[in-house]
């Protein structure tokens, strides 16, 4: 009940934020649409706690703020090295131990890496990420498990 | 306005020499992989910046939520199609040529 009160709630600002009409009829064509799309996404069933993680968005929000540091510092890096006259690229395959229980954090963290450039997550295997680098540079922070330990802990904890 | 208008103006200009970057990464490049991760700049920058630069040029309004949505929306589809791109080249077989696989 908690998850379907707030995606109501969040399709509703969605739909307020890209029509921006205040017309009687836009207006009820945004709440019949959003009450279409509960209904829809129940007979789906897929209204639970890793479609729509409403108890980590704020401390996601804290996570997202890192990943863009990481995500600009490996970017100038990336760059460095697509300007450099003669490019340091040594490609490998590396294979790294997720600390992440749970399989939202897993997919939180393998995209997190694909989104940080100099790394790409290629398969997730179990609890094992085979990740592919730039060069030991780019995947040295993916082998310490730099973003996996900046994932907020209570990914895992079920609403 | 016009501090706004040199804002916006030098976050695309930014963001045009990033897409230029990737590209000329992309080419650079040896090999399948290698060249995902030049891609992976202009995903992740250029895209970012150009809309951070379009977000400065209409102000606080219905747009700049509108350009906050899309970006948010690429932060998720983007990495997606990039790994979908990675896994199938690593399972029909798809290995560094040069150096040993898997350190």
């Amino acid at each position: 009940m908690k998850h379907s009160i707030s995606l109501g709630l969040l399709l509703a600002i969605l739909w307020w934020c890209l029509s921006g009409y205040p017309k009687p009829l836009l207006l009820g064509l945004g709440a019949a649409s959003v009450v279409f799309t509960l209904w829809f996404a129940h007979r789906l069933d897929v209204v639970d706690h890793e479609s729509h993680p409403v108890h980590i968005s704020g401390a996601l929000l804290a996570y997202w703020g890192r990943l863009t540091v990481e995500i600009l510092r490996s970017s100038a890096q990336v760059i460095g090295t697509i300007l450099s006259p003669k490019p340091a690229i040594a490609p490998y395959f590396l294979r790294v131990k997720v600390g992440q229980p749970s399989d939202l954090g897993k997919v939180i963290l393998g995209n997190s890496i694909t989104l940080t450039p100099g790394t790409v997550t290629v398969l997730v295997n179990g609890d094992e990420l085979l990740v592919h680098a730039l060069s030991p540079v780019s995947g040295e922070g993916v082998s310490q498990g730099d973003l996996d330990r900046l994932i907020p802990a209570d990914c895992e904890r079920q609403a | 306005m016009m501090l706004a208008d040199v804002i916006s103006a030098g976050l695309l200009g930014v963001g045009a020499a990033m897409l230029v970057i990737g590209s000329l990464g992309i080419n650079r490049f040896p090999h399948f992989y290698s060249r995902l991760h030049a891609a992976g700049v202009v995903d992740t920058i250029a895209s970012g910046l150009f809309l951070a630069g379009l977000a400065v040029h209409f102000g606080p309004g219905l747009v700049t939520i509108k350009l906050l949505l899309i970006f948010i929306f690429l932060l998720f589809t983007s990495p997606t199609a990039c790994h979908a791109l990675a896994r199938a080249a690593y399972s029909s077989g798809l290995r560094e040529p040069e150096s040993e696989d898997e350190r």
